[in-house]
């Protein structure tokens, strides 16, 4: 041998320490990616549904859609 | 009586292959296959393959095992190295080097996706007639018109994007 000795690699648990990082991490992945949908696009859309139907007229919007013409059963006049 | 002679000529014949040669010590050494013998490979998970690397060695290689068997700290640095390329081809760190082969990959992929968008404007320009009438301004716009005038998906949709009371697209 002619420098100093290399440090000893670990030699042990070897497969733990690769699973603790990798369940750590699918763990924080799928939380992070269900967080993720929930508010950016479940809550917005649950938000948006509330906020049209709050003050909903369907025979305001029955009445323009009438008068549009789209209806074959209920013509314009 | 002549059957039993034929057959005992016939039988000894037939059953005697190389490897039964070897066994009754007729022809002498039998000279193993190639591809039987146990053979080196560069691999991560296997640190001692089953054979050496260099097989015949030459005169002065030969010299150094005779030297290897004495006091390893009798030998040089370059002899034990050399002693090592006798028994390895490459070190792990040869082995584990990265090449430059995903170049070439991302290059033949991005000319062959350059080459199917030349065949398809060509195809476009020169292959296919004209697009039906549905597809013209005009009529996308009456079609679009329609679709607001039915209330086509109002909460998230086309009808949420439209101003009705100033008769335009919202901002």
């Amino acid at each position: 041998m002619s420098a100093a000795l290399l440090p000893k690699p670990q030699m042990r648990g070897l497969l733990a320490r690769r699973m603790k990082f990798h369940l750590l991490g699918a763990f924080l992945v799928s939380m992070g990616c269900a967080t993720l949908y929930k508010f950016g696009i479940a809550e917005p859309r649950k938000q948006a549904y509330a906020d049209f139907y709050r003050n909903y007229d369907p025979m305001k919007d029955f009445e323009a859609m009438k008068a549009a013409g789209v209806l074959e059963s209920a013509p314009p006049k | 009586m002549l059957a039993s002679r034929v057959f005992s000529l016939v039988g000894r014949r037939s059953i005697s292959t190389s490897l039964c040669l070897g066994a009754h010590g007729h022809a002498g050494v039998v000279k193993a296959e190639e591809y039987t013998l146990p053979v080196y490979a560069d691999r991560r998970d296997v640190p001692l393959p089953e054979v050496a690397f260099v097989r015949e060695l030459s005169a002065q290689q030969r010299a150094l095992k005779e030297k290897e068997k004495a006091a390893w700290s009798a030998l040089s640095v370059e002899e034990k190295v050399e002693l090592y390329r006798i028994k390895f081809n490459e070190t792990y760190a040869e082995m584990n080097k990265g090449t430059n082969e995903w170049k070439t990959i991302l290059g033949g992929v991005l000319f062959f996706l350059g080459l199917t968008g030349v065949i398809l404007i060509w195809q476009k320009n020169f292959m296919y007639g004209p697009v039906p009438h549905t597809f013209t301004d005009e009529w996308v716009s009456a079609q679009t018109k329609r679709m607001l005038d039915m209330r086509v998906n109002p909460v998230q949709g086309i009808t949420a994007q439209w101003d009705f009371d100033k008769n335009e697209w919202k901002k």
